[in-house]
């Protein structure tokens, strides 16, 4: 009665999965847990983890004290929040309503105006201490931070105070992680990451723009697993998706090693599918997983290589909106070509028409500073003889 | 006996002042390598990384400072007293030649600020025959400027120093003969680990033996050379007689070389090479050609008699001696694998400027201190 | 002029030893492997030119990219350098299609120190900057010794020491088998990270015992190849290749650490045909003879102030 599909169970499963089985939602929503597991599992290898740790993110995932999550908006454009609209595994409406308790986000909520400040403080007031803080957007913070402001609020300060109540804080998107596009120069508002906000606290940044989702979920998930952060960089990146370059992953990687590029859009080498390098393709300097897991869950070739386009290094300050385009990338991790070293190569500065003119012009300095001697001392001879 | 004396007259002369500008170039470059070092003015390679500055300035420039070696040989083991007027000379081209090839071994090594451990125990290897030259060619400089010092004391009239030096002296004119057998020969055994990099024309057991006997040769050559060209310029009546005979020990000495030689090449069935047309064995014949060119003029008493052909014979044996080492450290050297090499222009230049100091100080040492000796 | 009887009996003696020396030398001096060597079985048949030991070798050991003409993409020396301590070469010939063929076809090299038994570096170094670990026989470089003479390049018949010609203190590169890493218990880079098990590390005595088996294999049959190290109980099972029938370093140079296995011979890859007993084991031989406790230059020396001092006296 309790588990209608318990009989379908594998052997060895999760003791605690089958405790906390959660019929009634899961007819409602029509996932059977076979596949809620099989999700967990997806989630684990998205996050680099053993399969085998799926049964312990689901059962973190269905606990039934849901972790609080607070989530404000900055400088944005809400793509972040839009491409969380995007997944499916799980959808946004599962991650609201089923794994964490979303008190406050203010594209999705219902209300608006004082209400929406009364709930945005009793959720803080309430879980102060436990909820976990999504900051999406970047804070203003030239002329006291008044280029954005919230219920009269500079956003800045909204965010300092804010991230003081939080148990963990997670800048979701480039903007919140390092200012974004508005932080180009000259940077007219002072837009400015939240990392750099909240100097001194430990801040896991997901970069993107927008970000891979599935690293914002991922990581949320880990949390909840495990009650810590994922191994993060020196910028608050969770290393499993932004350890390594795009360069590193992406799967035209081979024509770059062969030195197969596209020159222009839509010459052959575009249409064949060549490497982007010279079209200013950022991946040799970017950090992130998009040839990895790709986006909208829609199969290959779901990312800007893959449909043709240079990536620009959209989770990369200093790379994304501050190099143009077409500017060559910084290999940053070098590696040998395709191609070997013959056997023996020409090498070595030979004969130029310098030393050849120098050494040209001494031995002929020297033989005429010999056959002039040598003249003399005839000369000599002479008259030595005449003498005698 | 004539008593030696300063040749007098303006140091800084046309020659001198033309040297001093090749000095100055040569500084400018000599700074840049060691700013941004050797591969910024040589074209040394790792196919190569012996050049110029090693087959000239070291090798080839201390076999031409071997007059004093030579002479030393001449008059005290084989007590041929009448030639002890050439020694001081010798001794000074010597001196200059040698201390020269130490500056330039500095500016050649990479790590020169090290070059002290040579002389620390714990870092020396004697299994290598660097270390034996370099301590060798060491020594020998210090013994050059002690066995020249007589003349420095002359000048500046110190005579007690003078008699106490003189009474010491058979033990430095001993070093000045032992020194320079070792290092000479060596210089040849050095390039025995080059192995098959050299050519078979070269390559032999042999190469100390012929190393030590054109060193020899060139320290004669030098001395006749040096002696028939100063007396060309300054009016000296010139050595004539006693650079006659001189000649004529030398001319035994180059016909024992040539027959080691070419019995060493054939021995070792490598006479073949000498017969494929390219450059190993064009310079192989260059080189002995120049060999046998100064035995014939030499041959007859009365060519040994005109400074002419004196003046020809040594230029063409130091020559032979200079083609000789160049062949075996650089024309002959070949690595394979594609590496080639020619001397930069500002290597060329740094060698140049080494010769023009030396010329420099030659100018200055036979104006104004008691060297040659007059009519 | 007139030579004294004496004095060219003394000349002859001496130039007659002189002569006299090498061959006196030739005696046997050479040089034994060490019980303990350690070193690598490089198998050219099983090498796929993936490079992975080049990068390896690079993150082992801090060396830059080395970047060929004006592109700065890919790490593509042409030969070792001071920036390369281990490099893939490949032999071609005409079409290139079958690997391992001397004709038409083509065939992988790694070229790195060969950690010689008797190595010609270490015997021309002046300032013992090169030395040979008595236990486990590697070649090592100290840059506080180095005077940058650069006489191991001119000796090495591999040419494998390289020098920092830009740069103002420059040193001697070359591989050191990942020292600091075999100080670790662990084994160098390049066999580490190989995947085919063509670079395989272990002791010298079980290398030569691997290279053996090896040669006695059928073509085409399928066997089990030891990965990365002959301790490290990885296998990968691949069809044998056409072994030229010589282990190369077996006894060229007096004998190497670093073996090679390949299909064609070995000449092709650019590893040079060398006698048994190195050049300067030879130069060696004629130092000790002479020189040997400075015994000869001494009794020269001395006998030479005798003559000298009664030169002068009888001048006197």
């Amino acid at each position: 009665m309790c588990c209608p599909v318990r009989a379908q169970q594998p052997r060895g499963g999760d003791m605690d999965v089958q405790k906390n089985c959660m019929p009634d939602r899961q007819k409602l929503t029509g996932v059977s847990r076979r596949d809620f597991i099989k999700f967990c599992g997806v989630m684990a290898v998205g996050m680099g983890l053993p399969v085998g740790m799926g049964p312990r993110i689901a059962a973190a995932a269905t606990a039934p004290q849901r972790p609080p999550v607070i989530w404000i908006h900055g400088q944005e454009c809400t793509g972040c929040s839009e491409s969380l609209l995007r997944t499916s595994h799980p959808t946004l409406e599962r991650l609201i309503l089923d794994l964490i308790s979303l008190d406050y986000h203010e594209t999705l909520e219902a209300g608006a105006g004082r209400q929406a400040e009364a709930a945005f403080d009793q959720a803080v007031k309430k879980s102060a201490g436990r909820f976990i803080l999504v900051v999406e957007g970047s804070a203003p913070v030239k002329d006291g931070g008044i280029y954005c402001k919230i219920a009269g609020k500079p956003f800045v300060d909204i965010v300092t105070e804010t991230a003081a109540k939080a148990a963990a804080i997670i800048a979701i998107g480039s903007c919140a992680s390092w200012g974004g596009v508005q932080s180009s120069a000259p940077n007219p508002t002072g837009a400015t990451g939240i990392p750099e906000v909240l100097k001194g606290k430990t801040v896991v940044t997901i970069p993107g723009c927008p970000p891979n989702p599935y690293n914002f979920l991922s990581t949320v998930l880990y949390f909840l697993t495990f009650k810590k952060l994922p191994d993060l960089d020196d910028l608050g990146r969770p290393k499993f998706a932004y350890g390594r370059l795009i360069h590193e992953n992406c799967m035209r990687r081979p024509h770059f090693d062969a030195g197969r590029f596209a020159e222009q859009f839509g010459d052959e080498g575009h249409r064949k599918g060549y490497c982007l390098y010279k079209l200013g393709c950022k991946g040799p300097m970017t950090y992130a997983n998009c040839p990895v897991i790709l986006f909208n869950d829609v199969g290959s070739g779901a990312w800007p290589v893959g449909t043709g386009h240079p990536c620009f290094g959209c989770t990369e300050e200093g790379v994304g909106f501050t190099i143009p385009q077409f500017t060559e990338a910084d290999v940053e991790i070098v590696t040998p070509a395709a191609a070997h070293a013959p056997i023996t190569v020409e090498k070595g500065r030979g004969m130029s028409k310098g030393s050849a003119a120098l050494l040209g012009g001494l031995a002929g300095a020297a033989i005429g500073a010999g056959v002039m001697v040598t003249k003399q001392l005839g000369k000599a001879e002479s008259a030595d003889e005449k003498e005698e | 006996m004539r008593a030696a004396r300063p040749l007098g007259g303006r140091v800084v002369s046309r020659t001198f002042l033309a040297a001093l500008v090749i000095v100055l170039v040569a500084l400018y470059f000599l700074a840049k390598r060691f700013m941004f070092g050797l591969g910024a003015v040589t074209n040394l390679n790792d196919g190569y990384p012996w050049g110029l500055w090693i087959a000239y300035d070291v090798v080839t420039g201390t076999a031409i400072g071997c007059g004093g070696y030579s002479m030393a040989l001449l008059v005290y083991v084989f007590n041929k007293g009448r030639y002890h007027p050439l020694v001081r000379p010798a001794v000074m081209t010597s001196m200059f030649g040698y201390t020269l090839a130490g500056v330039a071994v500095f500016f050649d090594i990479g790590r020169y600020w090290h070059i002290y451990n040579l002389f620390l125990p714990w870092y020396a290897n004697p299994d290598s025959v660097l270390l034996e030259v370099a301590l060798c060619i060491a020594l020998y400089s210090l013994v050059l400027w002690i066995e020249f010092a007589p003349t420095f004391l002359a000048h500046w009239h110190a005579s007690r120093w003078r008699t106490r030096l003189d009474r010491a002296m058979f033990v430095f004119i001993a070093l000045g003969i032992l020194l320079p057998t070792m290092h000479q020969s060596s210089l040849g055994t050095m390039m025995i680990a080059a192995g098959q990099k050299l050519s078979p024309l070269w390559q032999t057991a042999w190469l100390p033996l012929l190393f030590l006997m054109t060193a020899v040769i060139m320290g004669y050559a030098a001395v006749v050379f040096e002696s028939t060209l100063l007396a060309n310029r300054y009016g000296l009546p010139g050595e004539n007689r006693i650079l006659g005979k001189l000649s004529g020990g030398v001319v035994w000495l180059v016909a024992g070389y040539l027959v080691v030689r070419f019995a060493d090449v054939i021995l070792r069935g490598q006479l073949g090479l000498a017969f494929k047309g390219d450059l190993a064995a064009n310079m192989f014949w260059i080189e002995n050609a120049l060999f046998l060119l100064p035995l014939v003029m030499l041959a007859g008493k009365s060519g040994r008699g005109r400074p002419r052909v004196l003046f020809l014979a040594a230029a063409s044996l130091l020559l032979a001696g200079g083609v000789y080492r160049f062949d075996c450290y650089l024309i002959g050297f070949n690595p394979g694998n594609g590496w080639h090499y020619f001397p930069a222009v500002p290597e060329i230049v740094i060698t140049l400027g080494l010769i023009s100091v030396e010329l420099m100080a030659y100018l200055w040492f036979v104006k104004r201190l008691p060297v040659y000796r007059e009519a | 002029m007139q030579i004294k009887r004496r004095d060219f009996l003394k000349t002859v003696a001496g130039g007659a030893a002189l002569a006299a020396a090498p061959s006196i030398t030739m005696a046997s001096d050479a040089v034994r492997r060490l019980p303990g060597a350690v070193g690598i079985l490089y198998d050219s048949t099983l090498c796929i030119g993936c490079q992975v030991c080049t990068v390896a070798c690079k993150e082992a050991n801090n060396m830059p990219p080395e970047f060929s003409g004006n592109q700065r993409r890919w790490d593509n020396p042409v030969d070792l350098s001071a920036r390369t301590l281990s490099i893939i070469k490949e032999y071609e010939s005409g079409n290139r299609h079958h690997k391992d063929h001397a004709q038409d076809g083509y065939a992988f090299v790694k070229r790195q120190c060969m950690h010689c038994v008797d190595p010609p570096c270490t015997t021309a170094c002046p300032a013992s900057a090169l030395t040979k670990d008595p236990q486990n026989g590697m070649v090592t470089y100290n840059k506080d010794a180095c005077i940058g003479c650069r006489y191991c390049e001119v000796a090495c018949p591999f040419e494998i020491p390289k020098f920092q010609w830009d740069r103002p203190f420059p040193q001697i590169v070359k591989c050191q088998l990942c020292a600091h890493l075999l100080a670790k218990g662990r084994i160098p880079a390049c066999c580490h990270q190989c995947p085919t098990g063509a670079s395989l590390f272990g002791p010298v005595a079980g290398l030569l015992a691997e290279a053996r088996r090896r040669q006695q294999m059928t073509a085409g049959k399928t066997y089990d190849f030891p990965l990365s190290s002959l301790a490290s109980g990885k296998t990968r099972t691949h069809r044998a290749g056409k072994y030229i029938p010589h282990i190369y370093g077996e006894h060229e140079n007096g004998g190497t650490q670093v073996l090679y296995l390949a299909g064609v011979s070995f000449d092709k890859l650019g590893l040079p045909d060398l006698p048994e007993r190195p050049y300067t084991a030879l130069a060696r031989s004629i130092q000790h003879t002479l020189y040997r406790g400075l015994v000869a230059p001494i009794v020269v020396f001395g006998g030479l102030m005798v003559l000298v001092a009664r030169r002068t006296k009888d001048k006197e």
